[in-house]
């Protein structure tokens, strides 16, 4: 049994998703879902299983739904349909204190834009997540000091995260779900908001870090480089569907449809005259340094 | 509505009294020791406590020459007698309005109720409910203070509600997918991120708490209003002045304390993130 499972996961925003929910069923699609109920039709019938250790990618344009599927695994959104286990556990059934205890214990996330206390000195925001669990000061910032100066930050135990580069904060983003232990990382696009350079070198630490310590990694990239880098499957989204899912291989030499082959096409041949022809309207260049600046 | 409050002043006048009797307490306990307290005291207290507030010498020296001033004039003791009012009044706009403020940014069919309610609280003119409050009360300090709560609660209501609702929802969802409770949300989170908007709110209610004190006076609250009133009465335009001197100097002394303490708290963060 996989680690995660989500099975026929469909997920609608707007005033009465339930109702919204009859129309998909009769046959609606996200455009006419929009045109007619006003309302976002973000997963469609997603399923998707997940096994222990796999770091495993989440693709798409923006606004595919990626951000809304890693969101169900700690069930930060709920689904108006389907349902979501991790660990054989019934997320979607677990009270309150019951989802406490199972984000507290189960899952850890990093974020696009760190979501880091400005409050607080990086020491405590990187024992943030023990001191929800309750865990005694010295003890969890012995833990935070040394997650610290393994995403290498030692001597900045006392900055502020206003104080730090985006890519140090990032940092402190990563050591802050690492210190929990979780078996679960899930990652929101967690270094979109980077320079290239970070970015890479940031990659480089995430990869360490899973050799070391083999969690299990939901990660969210529209960056091609980046999943088939990082990835060991790869799940591509379009418009709230999971329209292909394997390894890097297959995405690169089996692409189920010509969207997936865009994607592709946008990796291999980043540096033609045609490739704004090739890539997605909207996609983000895949290679920002061979890439001239906007406009 | 008459009948409403002859009802309320019947039936439930011992209820009243005994709230009033207990906030007397507590108002004279304080009102004892700051004009039993040598002036000296007083002064020092000030001074540490601008220091505190804004970590500035200059700051803490300027405050306590406010205060020195205010002896100066010759109504150190009218002045301790307005900060107990000013501290009871301040203190029940804050353990009232820091939930309210809480619960209208949490729940919008409460601010839906609140905002409405706070509008007519600051509009009515306050004699509106201060002679249904005296009658309740009698005349005196307990209803000079609820008036004063009423008209000065409400800045402190709209800034917390504002301040948290303005709390990136970034920062929370974080706290929130760490496992975290509502009240670690609460606490962790969204009110020390809307501090800098509470101190804010808190400085406008205890300035509108000053600007309360000659009409508290009316219905028989002591103090640096009284000798405006006094001044008003006699047609002593100098009396007026010296006690209207006064209670802009405290004033100031309040204004320039709280916004220290807000402008440090911002300053750390450094605002950036
Ligand atoms: N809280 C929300 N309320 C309404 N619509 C939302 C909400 N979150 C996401 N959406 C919509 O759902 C779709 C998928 O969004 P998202 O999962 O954020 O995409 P991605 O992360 O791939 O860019 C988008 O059309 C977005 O506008
Ligand atoms: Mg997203």
């Amino acid at each position: 049994m996989a680690l995660i499972e989500l099975d026929g996961v469909t997920t609608i925003f707007g005033r009465r998703p339930r109702r919204a929910l009859d129309a998909v069923r009769g046959g609606a699609g996200k455009a006419a879902l929009l045109a007619e109920w006003g309302h976002t039709l973000a997963l469609d019938e997603v399923s998707l299983a997940i096994e222990a250790g796999q770091v495993f990618v989440l693709m798409g344009l923006s606004g595919s739904g990626k951000s809304t599927l890693v969101r169900h695994v700690n069930r930060l959104v709920e689904p108006t349909a389907g349902h979501v286990r991790v660990d054989g556990v019934d997320v979607l059934a677990l009270d309150r204190a019951g989802l406490g205890a199972f984000r507290r214990r189960m899952v850890a996330m990093v974020f696009q834009h760190f979501g880091l206390l400005p409050h607080r000195p990086v020491i405590e925001n990187v024992a943030y997540g023990l001191a929800i669990r309750g865990e005694r000061r010295a003890a969890r910032e012995a833990k935070a000091a040394e997650w610290i100066a393994r995403v290498g930050l030692a001597g900045y135990e006392r900055h502020y995260p206003a104080a730090l580069s985006g890519g140090m904060q990032q940092r402190v983003g990563l050591a802050r779900a690492l210190a929990v232990e979780t078996p679960i990382l899930l990652m929101d696009e967690p270094f979109s908001a980077l320079d290239p350079l970070t970015r890479a070198e940031l990659q480089d630490l995430l990869a360490d870090l899973q050799r070391d310590h083999g969690r299990t990694i939901v990660f969210v990239t529209h960056d091609l480089d980046e999943a088939t880098r990082l990835g060991d499957r790869i799940a591509i989204l379009r418009d709230g569907v999971v329209v292909q899912e394997g390894t890097p291989a297959d995405i690169l030499e089996r692409p189920a449809d010509d969207h997936v082959r865009a994607f592709v096409g946008a990796i291999h041949r980043p540096r033609r005259a045609g490739r704004d022809a090739a890539r997605p309207a909207g996609q983000s260049p895949s290679r920002p340094l061979a890439s001239p600046s906007a406009g | 509505m008459n009948a409403a409050v002859d009802y309320l002043v019947v039936s439930h006048g011992d209820a009243f009294q005994a709230f009033a009797d207990s906030l007397l307490v507590v108002l004279v306990w304080i009102e004892r020791g700051l004009r039993g307290a040598p002036p000296a005291v007083v002064l020092l207290a000030v001074a540490l406590l601008a220091l505190l507030a804004g970590r500035s010498l200059r700051l803490a020296a300027a405050m306590a020459a406010v205060a020195w001033l205010v002896g100066a004039l010759g109504l150190w003791d009218q002045a301790m007698q307005t900060i107990a009012i000013i501290l009871v009044s301040v203190g029940i706009a804050v353990v009232t309005g820091l939930p309210l403020g809480v619960l209208s940014a949490r729940y919008r069919p409460v601010r839906a109720v609140v905002v409405p309610f706070l509008d007519l609280m600051q509009t009515i003119p306050s004699f509106v409910y201060l002679i249904p409050a005296a009658m309740l009360f009698g005349l005196g300090k307990v209803p000079a203070i609820l008036a004063t709560v009423v008209y000065a609660t409400p800045p402190l209501v709209r800034l917390t509600d504002l301040g948290i609702r303005q709390v990136d929802g970034a920062v929370a969802e974080a706290a929130r997918a760490f496992g975290a409770t509502r009240g670690q949300v609460l606490r962790g989170v969204e009110l020390p991120l809307a501090l800098p908007s509470i101190m804010q709110g808190l400085n406008q209610t205890t300035m509108m708490a000053l600007s309360m004190v000659v009409i508290a006076s009316m219905i028989g609250a002591r103090g640096v209003g009284e000798t405006v009133l006094l001044g008003l009465q006699r047609g002593d335009p100098g009396e007026g002045f010296v006690g209207g001197l006064a209670i802009v100097l405290l004033a100031i002394a309040f204004d320039r304390i709280t916004q220290a303490y807000g402008q440090r708290l911002q300053a750390r963060r450094g605002l950036s993130g």
